[in-house]
């Protein structure tokens, strides 16, 4: 099967009322990489991933390696406020596959073991949103990663958790990385340095910086990375 | 005053003995009425969930337009539904004048607009909220549209609870449209009607404990509906 990465960004901008928001962005997204996407608040991190991941209309162009329809169904996408349906626990694993026409049976036997992996076994009959935000987040993940896409994009899946929620997602999100490209909005540093093998520095809505993290953490390139890293406020 | 008490005496005496006449209205009132809003919400709850993930150029002239199709006056539906059906109508061949199936057409289209109206309102909020992950997810119109359907099946009973309501009290239309005939069209409102106007207020005051009997019930069933969602059982 071709892979669908390469994800090439050719000018790609977000405009509003006349006003670009986000962009021009050139931008090669390689397969295998956990990209961190950082920055200051507002610099475009979330409408960056949206933009990729077709949420959000976008000018210029964003191609794939396989036909946009077939692109869509081999990614997912893990949101900063998990959204779940209003159903159970399990009906919300099941529910990726149900859409691509897994059988009913092979689908909740896929749930079960998704929900073992992710310690969401004894919650599987529960109403989902009765989750507290951790075990939201948990599920919000092994949802998305049910269908093993080849990419997926988490936009700041941590900001809202506590530490012990945040190393779980964590665990998961480096267990996913062997199998699943990552690309990750975070303004946590820490969590950048743990997970990222990749980063991309955003700043006023454009890529300002971009390389492997090591190289990033350790020599940042531009003075504005330099500042970010300082904990200084970026403007 | 006496008339009154003698009203519910004979109306609790004809309750009590389970009158014939009494159970023949309303076992067709309930039919007529269960039918009219099962074909509504066959109608109502796409079209709801449709209009709320469909953005097309006249949506708002639609959503504007179903709005104020729920404050039809049925004695006008009646009229139309009248003239539709009658000899000389478009669908005279059909013969379904003054027989119950005239009176669901006519209450079909009364409750329709009412439950997909309420039913939109409903999928609208919840499609606010699942847009991101339903597009995300590569889900197909109608996939989105059964997702919403399943998932507001709570709002939509709802919906379909304020149908049944506004259906099973409607006089003018079906009194029009299927004659009010002993034995074949008498449905609880109309026979109120009748029974009022004969001065026979025992009979109608019975048949309207009967009717407001049913309305709480349907009442009951809708706050039962409600608090199954509050408290989290699935």
């Amino acid at each position: 099967m071709v892979s669908l990465l390469p994800l090439r960004l050719e000018g790609a901008a977000l405009v509003r009322r006349g006003r670009t928001l986000v962009g021009p962005i050139d931008l090669d997204l390689p397969a295998g990489d956990v990209t961190a996407v950082i920055g200051p608040n507002g610099s475009g991190k979330t409408s960056l991933l949206r933009m990729m991941h077709g949420l959000q209309p976008a000018r210029g162009r964003i191609r794939w390696s396989v036909p946009e329809a077939e692109a869509r169904q081999r990614q997912a996408f893990v949101f900063q406020r998990p959204i779940v349906l209003r159903r159970s626990v399990a009906a919300n694993l099941a529910y990726p596959l149900r859409l691509r026409g897994v059988p009913r049976e092979e689908a909740r036997a896929r749930a079960d073991e998704q929900a073992r992996r992710f310690d969401l076994t004894t919650l599987l009959t529960q109403p989902a949103p009765s989750l507290s935000g951790g075990e939201l987040q948990r599920l919000a993940l092994a949802r998305a990663l049910i269908t093993e896409p080849e990419l997926l994009f988490a936009d700041e899946p941590c900001a809202a958790l506590d530490g012990r929620a945040t190393r779980a997602v964590e665990t998961h999100l480096a267990r996913a990385a062997s199998r699943t490209t990552l690309v990750l909005a975070t303004h946590d540093m820490g969590q950048a340095r743990r997970i990222a093998t990749r980063v991309i520095f955003l700043l006023h809505g454009r890529v300002h910086e971009t390389g492997p993290a090591d190289a990033f953490f350790s020599d940042p390139q531009t003075e504005a990375a330099r500042a970010f890293l300082r904990g200084d406020i970026v403007e | 005053m006496d008339d009154l008490l003698a009203g519910f005496a004979a109306a609790f005496r004809l309750i009590v003995t389970l009158d014939a006449e009494l159970i023949e209205i309303t076992l067709l009132s309930l039919r007529v009425t269960l039918t009219a809003v099962a074909i509504a919400c066959l109608i109502g709850l796409p079209l709801g969930a449709w209009l709320a993930v469909r953005r097309f150029r006249f949506r708002r002239t639609v959503i504007a337009t179903l709005n104020a199709l729920i404050g039809l006056p049925p004695v006008v539906v009646g009229l139309v539904v009248y003239l539709m059906l009658s000899r000389s109508g478009p669908f005279g061949v059909l013969d379904l004048l003054f027989t119950p199936t005239a009176m669901i057409v006519a209450q079909v289209v009364i409750v329709t607009p009412l439950v997909a109206s309420i039913a939109h309102q409903a999928m609208r909020e919840l499609w606010a909220e699942y847009h991101d992950l339903l597009i995300s997810m590569g889900a197909s119109r109608w996939q989105r549209m059964a997702t919403l359907i399943l998932d507001g099946r709570r709002a939509l009973l709802t919906a379909a609870l304020a149908g049944f309501g506004r259906a099973i009290g409607e006089v003018g239309a079906i009194m029009i449209v299927g004659g009010n005939i002993d034995g074949a069209t008498r449905v609880l409102t109309t026979a109120i009607a009748l029974e009022t106007g004969r001065g026979d207020f025992a009979l109608a005051l019975g048949l309207g404990i009967v009717l407001i009997a049913l309305a709480l019930i349907v009442s009951g069933a809708s706050h039962w509906a409600m608090r199954t969602e509050r408290h989290g059982r699935w």
